[in-house]
């Protein structure tokens, strides 16, 4: 056993530092060890075992509910939360990045109260804020009456429960989350930058396209991820805006583990979704790391 | 024969470390004890135990749980579930859920019994039994009532708005609606009910474990999805109230709850049959108020306390006194209270399909996500 001895100061500090590092995620790694890791391997192998027919899991090995997971009824299932989650990302970037844009352009003091109103809606009971779009897409709502009423429409649109009321639920959710980073990111940007594009002869919309969007293009690939993961989980939008008839991953994982109790398949379809995600945020990171790296290369040669 | 004090905390002890234990072993199954009726002490003072119920939302008269402590003496808190399949999930995933009794319909009771998870009731301590109508104590998930006691019972039909549509005599009013019905119907989402309008429409057992036949189910339920407003299992009836909807398949009491704030709203069984449910009391094995649990199962069966269930809920109670105290009034407002056992009985009673369970699973995934 060799105890390295300090050899010198420096050596020294560094030790420390590192044990006071330590010390002060501690809490933290235990934390995500016992809640996240733990779990997150009780779903992996459970996933490769038989269902119990009460539910919980019979310890005979099997393959069978990887096998299943690819039935076209799933993979459905799949592809129409893929494509709702796209598009839920999509709209709420093209409404979330302007609302950022104009934001950053106020005055300091109405910055800080625009902020506060993007997160307000946050402190209002969520399945409360969804129920009222229920009440306000509903035949029989304010939207559709009042269209009647001035004759712009002759009977009431079924707007609810189709999956672009449930686009919409999920848009309304979600857009702070694409609002604040796209802020942040529009905020750190060095304005010397636009100015020396303008005097360069760029038009205005020029370098917006680029030098603003490729800059902020890190807080906007964050905006994107915070909007497209919670949406592609979320189960209790498309079962009170889609009627049930829209059915996402979220509703079929949940529904494998609190109606069919089927806690391997519900738990091989939970693997594949949390696969997605990581390959998300490697993704994500890659490209955030090339961003910055031409930053740097932009800025030292400046 | 009573137990000494020691002797009863030796058992307490005693059956505590088995539940630690069981908690321990969240991974493995761990059964009860044992089969026979359960060993009950009479001289059990209730008021030293406490009970945990967990029932349907909305589906007890509010002040359930202070009059029952008032009459018996044992604290009371009644805990909520939306669906079968909720409590379902808490009582099988292993240890000792902390609930002593459950409502659960029958075929949910049949499945909890033979997975060994509730308790073989002694008659002994219900005494009201004598209270149910014959027909309700041989039912065909659980014949003589061993394990499950009848709490309230009915039947699934179609729910509509008399001043808005010609009353429907057929499933397909609702899986075939007319031009001016198409998307102001909806459906129930949990699997039994979601399958029970093809099923019958097309002439099959609402039991049935047939391949061929669910298939079919499937195709008819696919093609009925188009004209469908939502599925819902809980707020039908305010659609029809508002106006949402025309007509909904509906459980019959939840379309009294209609029927209260709409007298036009009314409720129909179609010509092609339907269900007989039964939506039963049963005990944990884990519980550790088992007397005070029998207590609160003979409590309700009490006449009056049965018939005060019937006029808060709406729903039926196979309890021949207390219905023949209220049935006639409250059929006055509410045509479906009055049906006899025996109508009832031309319902078709739901079993547990065993290994079918993931056929009706997937085909509601298929069709529901078409």
């Amino acid at each position: 056993m060799s105890i390295p001895t300090p050899t010198s100061g420096r050596g020294a500090a560094r030790r420390r530092a590192l044990i006071g590092r330590t010390v002060f995620a501690a809490p933290g790694l235990i934390y995500i060890t016992i809640f996240m890791t733990i779990p997150i391997l009780l779903v992996l192998v459970y996933s490769f075992f038989q269902r119990g027919r009460f539910g919980g899991i019979v310890w005979e090995f099997t393959l069978e509910n990887y096998v299943r997971a690819f039935e076209p009824v799933y993979l459905q299932v799949f592809s129409n939360s893929l494509v709702i989650a796209g598009t839920t990302t999509v709209l709420a970037l093209l409404i979330g990045y302007p609302t950022a844009y104009a934001i950053a352009k106020l005055p300091t003091r109405w910055r800080t109260v625009a902020l506060v109103l993007v997160v307000l809606p946050f402190w209002t009971n969520f399945l409360i804020r969804t129920y009222a779009w229920i009440i306000l897409l509903n035949s029989e709502g304010p939207i559709n009456s009042s269209l009647v009423d001035a004759g712009i429409i002759s009977a009431p649109i079924g707007f609810l429960y189709t999956p672009g009321a449930v686009i919409v639920g999920l848009v309304y959710a979600y857009l702070p989350l694409v609002i604040l980073p796209v802020y942040a990111s529009i905020e750190r940007l060095d304005r010397q930058l636009i100015e020396a594009a303008g005097n360069l002869g760029a038009s205005r919309a020029r370098a917006f396209f680029d030098v603003t969007l490729p800059l902020t293009l890190p807080g906007v690939m964050i905006g994107a991820i915070f909007v497209f993961v919670p949406s592609l989980g979320n189960f209790v939008i498309p079962e009170l805006l889609g009627g049930g008839k829209t059915v996402m991953v979220g509703n079929l994982i949940r529904d494998q583990f609190l109606e069919a109790r089927d806690w391997p398949f519900g738990a091989v379809l939970a693997l594949f979704v949390i696969t997605l995600l990581v390959v998300l945020f490697a993704l994500q990171a890659a490209i955030s790391r090339r961003i910055n790296g031409t930053g740097k290369r932009v800025s030292s040669r400046a | 024969m009573r137990r000494s004090n020691t002797q009863r905390s030796v058992r307490r002890t005693g059956a505590i470390l088995a539940s630690v234990a069981c908690a321990a072993l969240v991974l493995s199954a761990c059964g009860g004890s044992d089969s026979t009726a359960s060993d009950l002490n009479p001289e059990a003072d209730l008021t030293q135990q406490s009970l945990t119920v967990s029932n349907w939302a909305g589906y007890y008269p509010e002040d359930m749980a202070a009059k029952f402590e008032a009459a018996v003496g044992a604290p009371m808190t009644i805990t909520n579930h939306a669906t079968n399949e909720e409590i379902m999930a808490k009582l099988t995933a292993g240890g000792d859920s902390g609930i002593d009794v459950a409502f659960v319909s029958g075929q949910f009771a049949q499945a909890l019994n033979e997975a060994g998870l509730i308790e073989t009731l002694n008659p002994e301590f219900i005494p009201n039994l004598s209270n149910l109508y014959p027909e309700a104590q041989e039912l065909t998930y659980d014949p003589g009532n061993k394990f499950s006691v009848p709490y309230a019972w009915g039947t699934t039909g179609i729910c509509y708005r008399s001043d808005l549509m010609e009353e429907p005599t057929s499933w397909n009013a609702i899986l075939e609606p007319s031009p001016e019905n198409k998307g102001k119907v909806t459906a129930l989402a949990t699997e039994r009910w979601l399958m029970l309008p093809a099923q019958k429409a097309l002439g099959f057992s609402a039991n049935t474990k047939d391949e061929g036949e669910m298939e079919q189910v499937k195709q008819k339920l696919i093609a009925a999805k188009p004209n469908l407003l939502a599925y819902d299992d809980t707020t039908f009836y305010s659609r029809l109230v508002s106006g949402e909807a025309n007509a909904v398949v509906a459980w019959d009491g939840w379309c009294n709850y209609g029927t209260a704030e709409n007298p036009d709203i009314k409720f129909v069984v179609p010509s092609e049959g339907s269900d007989l449910f039964a939506d039963t009391m049963v005990i944990l094995k884990t519980s550790k108020n088992k007397e005070a649990a029998h207590a609160y199962i003979n409590y309700i069966l009490d006449p009056a306390n049965h018939a005060w269930v019937a006029e808060n809920i709406l729903y039926k109670v196979p309890n021949k006194a207390a219905m023949d105290a209220v049935g006639a009034g409250l059929a006055a407002t509410y045509p479906n209270m009055g049906m006899t056992p025996a109508e009832l009985l031309k319902g078709e009673s739901l079993v547990d399909l065993g290994e079918a369970g993931p056929l009706y699973t997937k085909i509601a995934t298929e069709v529901t996500s078409s």
